[in-house]
């Protein structure tokens, strides 16, 4: 009895249930994973959420040296009205003193207008800066409160723990005095 | 297996059969029409639900709300972006408050929604003689037959009640609204609008476009839903084929 | 049961400190399964994948839903509209269900059928009702999380069921309710309990199927596994049946999902609830018809309780019965195979609680099936009445009366016999 079992091993008949089980096994699997993609995207953005993903804000309220925060996407905007002054300071840093080596002419459309994601790349706290008073540390930027680290009037990172410059969002100049953005 | 497959297609016969017979059956039997999006490869014809669209906002978008249509989803009835975005201009919306602390109206862009006729229920019925009319976005949904009984609703209406029946005041004799006496007068009459694309605007043509255009708002993931079926379905008989098949196999040396 | 011996050291060291490996190995892989089982048996194992997909596509909406009285359709509406795939899992839920409770309906008229409540499975039984119970719990506060009409309205008529007991009744309602109506607070607590429940029947399940593999199966014969030769593992010969009849389900599933997706629905429930008007004519979610019949065909009082208690507890009854059906039955033979005459009281049965669906869908005066003359809420009552005949006096008299036809001597020797007296 167990002979018979022994060679009908070799048998073509046996060969096709190895691979009809393998087949099958290689097409519910597949189909499992497929069925899994539509729970795993009901979590990424909604359709309403990515419609609200532009804002666009009217310039003409901030006075020279002044800066707002606006919300996009969830997140603080940092808009700068920025003085000569910290025009010159941004352009005059030699590259080999960034931590994040970037032109200000890279991170600007328009000189006086700075505009920044106003989260901190090292670990998401909000940096201080924005509003008069607030502590705007040694570069005339933002002081991040969280673990110190300063930027400078260009959203550049220079001195603390972060990483990278502060982020520059996808904007557009709708009018002279009107910026849309994302 | 012929046992198992008897069994199965009694149980499903016996189970539509009880599903259908326990199904809330009030009023007129409204004549089932045949739609362009009916059977499992039914789709929606984007010309007319344009058009429907169109009937929609000329005529009864004065009295209903329409609140889950934004006006980026018209571009599933095949409007592009520009469209979209000219169309949700020529409404204004409220907004606000701005920073002065005020509410204010600006014109609308495509995340908004269909502004409402009235800015709430009460409005609305005070404005209507006392009956609020109901919102539209899922009404092909919400009533048994769905857009069978909108079409006929809105063909439904008699100039005179039958004799013997008694019309409360401000109500219109309707053949297929349940209990007959509606709120709603007559809303289409033929040539309501102008058709963009230059098709005739009778009657009919118009209630059976906005009917499309009615049954699309409430299930607009419809032709995404079916397309996804087929093949779902496709996979499922030949993985199901094949189970059967190593299930023969495995079985095949037991007496059972 | 000897334990197996694990080759792969990590499975050897895992298994050494928790045997949970040895533990499924016995479950799922060598548990002797009598070799005769039907595709009749296909049910349970559906029932537990209906379950997981339930819990599954549940834990997914509630991450878009907001149980909050003025918010609740509206985020329902986003999920069906917005959502990526947000109407497929709410489709999925929905109809899963109905499937669910199709499966586990024909799994309780399986063990009817074929006596597998019998001496030794009653506790295996018991629990099978216990899940009942606890599905019927969930699926009635799932169905008001939507907020619609029918949610609104079933929700105020059967938690005023509560209202029928004397003294207590009206305080209890109102404790349900948190408020002197259905309102906001009625749906966070049954969106709190819908979510905790199905994690109970989980639990549930668990004990189902650990007293299912102390007894053993039954099956078509009702005759024990005396030798090896009338059993098989489980695996991979019932596994591989269990897949092939999942596959069947899901075409059926998944037909109903994408291609008639509210079949099983009322259109009531995509209007917005309104505390101020009742829909015309309100019915429950078809797989409490039977039950919605035999509370409403009490339309009498006796002995002093009025009609509205009668009907709660007649409701109620008619599920804790089938608590005492192991000792109700009377006869020597468990499967209705060899039962010449309670096999057609069975087919009786079926007939009667499909009658009794049917009643509970429509008005109580409505003409039976069209018969004029024959009020639904008459059918109603005596379709009432033969279900507790059936099981109060029909199985203990039957049982004695009755002559089985001779048993086979094992399940091998009635699968030699082919189908002779299948």
């Amino acid at each position: 009895m167990s002979q018979t079992v022994q060679s009908s091993g070799d048998t073509p008949d046996e060969n096709r249930r190895d691979f009809l089980t393998l087949a099958t096994t290689a097409v519910g699997v597949v189909g499992t994973g497929m069925a899994l993609w539509p729970f795993v995207d009901s979590m990424n953005p909604s359709k309403d959420v990515l419609a609200l993903s532009s804002v666009e804000v009217n310039l003409s309220n901030i006075a020279v040296g002044q800066a707002i925060k606006v919300m996009w996407r969830g997140k603080p905007v940092f808009i700068r009205h920025r003085t000569e002054r910290e025009i010159k300071e941004a352009e005059d840093v030699a590259l080999n003193q960034l931590v994040d080596p970037e032109t200000d002419d890279a991170r600007v459309q328009k000189k006086e207008w700075l505009i920044v994601v106003g989260v901190c790349t090292h670990l998401g706290c909000i940096p201080m800066g924005t509003a008069t008073g607030e502590p705007r540390g040694d570069f005339d930027g933002w002081y991040c409160p969280c673990h110190g680290s300063h930027y400078d009037s260009s959203g550049r990172i220079r001195k603390g723990p972060a990483p990278l410059n502060l982020h520059v969002p996808t904007y557009t100049f709708l009018t002279d005095t009107s910026v849309k953005i994302g | 297996m012929r046992k198992f497959a008897l069994t199965a297609i009694a149980a499903a016969f016996a189970l539509t059969a009880f599903a259908n017979a326990s199904k809330a059956s009030e009023g007129v039997v409204p004549p089932e029409m045949d739609w362009s999006w009916k059977g499992l490869f039914g789709t929606y014809d984007r010309a007319q639900l344009q058009r429907g669209f169109q009937v929609f906002k000329n005529v009864c978008a004065s009295c209903h709300s329409m609140r889950y249509l934004a006006f980026r989803n018209l571009e599933g009835i095949g409007f592009n972006d520009d469209q979209v975005k000219a169309i949700a201009a020529e409404y204004d919306i409220e907004d606000g408050p701005n920073d002065d602390g005020e509410m204010f109206t600006r014109s609308g862009k495509p995340a908004d929604h269909f502004p409402s006729p009235f800015p709430n229920a009460k409005a609305a019925a005070a404005a209507n003689g006392g009956a609020t009319p109901p919102d539209l976005s899922l009404m092909a949904k919400a009533r048994a037959h769905g857009p069978d009984y909108i079409h006929a609703l809105l063909t439904g209406y008699e100039e005179e009640a039958p004799a013997g029946v008694e019309m409360a005041e401000g109500k219109h004799y309707n053949h297929y609204f349940p209990g007959h006496q509606i709120s709603m007068p007559p809303p289409l009459y033929g040539d309501d609008v102008e058709y963009t694309d230059g098709t005739e605007a009778s009657i009919d043509q118009e209630v059976q476009d906005v009917t499309a255009f009615l049954n699309w708002i409430a299930e607009p993931e419809l032709e995404a839903r079916k397309a996804m079926g087929m093949k779902v379905l496709l996979f499922l008989l030949v993985l199901t084929a094949m189970l059967y098949a190593v299930k023969r196999k495995i079985w095949a040396k037991i007496e059972h | 049961m000897s334990a197996p011996v694990w080759n792969n050291k990590v499975v050897k060291w895992v298994d050494d400190r928790l045997p949970i490996i040895s533990m499924v190995h016995h479950a799922a892989y060598e548990y002797p399964t009598p070799k005769n089982l039907s595709y009749m048996w296909n049910f349970g194992s559906l029932a537990g994948f209906i379950l997981v997909t339930m819990i599954l596509s549940g834990i997914f909406l509630v991450m878009n839903y907001t149980p909050h009285a003025d918010m609740a359709f509206d985020s329902v509406e986003r999920i069906m509209r917005d959502v990526n795939y947000g109407w497929l899992l709410r489709y999925l839920h929905v109809n899963g269900a109905s499937m669910f409770f199709i499966c586990v309906y024909i799994h309780i008229f399986r063990g009817l059928y074929y006596g597998s409540y019998k001496a030794p499975r009653e506790v295996l039984w018991w629990i099978g009702i216990l899940i009942l119970l606890a599905m019927m719990a969930t699926a009635f506060m799932g169905y008001v999380l939507p907020w619609g009409q029918m949610s609104f309205w079933g929700a105020t008529v059967i938690t005023n069921l509560f209202s029928a007991f004397p003294v207590i009744g009206d305080p209890l309602v109102t404790w349900l309710w948190g408020g002197f109506s259905i309102g906001n607070p009625t749906l966070n607590r049954f969106f709190s309990l819908h979510y905790l429940l199905p994690f109970v029947i989980l639990g549930l399940v668990v004990l189902h199927v650990w007293a299912l593999h102390a007894v053993r199966s039954n099956n078509p014969t009702g005759v024990e596994i005396k030798t090896p030769q009338d059993s098989i593992p489980f695996h991979p010969y019932y596994t591989i049946k269990d897949l092939f009849g999942m596959g069947v389900f899901l075409i059926i599933y998944l037909y109903f999902v994408f291609f008639a997706p509210n079949f099983f629905g009322e259109p009531d429930n995509y209007i917005m609830a309104n505390p101020l008007s009742t829909p015309a004519h309100i019915v429950p979610e078809w797989y409490f018809l039977p039950f919605y019949a035999i509370l409403r065909s009490i339309d009498f009082s006796f002995l002093g309780m009025p009609a509205k208690l009668l009907g709660v507890l007649a409701m109620f009854a008619a599920i804790i019965v089938l608590f005492v059906i192991p000792w109700l039955d009377t006869s020597k033979v468990r499967s209705s195979r060899f039962r010449p005459v309670y096999k057609w009281f069975f087919v009786l049965l079926i007939i009667d609680c499909f009658v009794l669906g049917y009643c509970g869908a429509k008005s109580p005066a409505d003409p039976f099936m069209g018969l004029q003359g024959l009020q639904v809420i008459t059918m109603g009552q005596l379709a009432t009445l033969y279900y507790f005949l059936h099981f109060l006096v029909i199985m203990p008299v039957v049982g004695k009366m009755e002559r089985p036809k001779p048993l086979p001597a094992s399940i091998s020797e009635s699968v030699l016999k082919g189908g002779a007296n299948a």
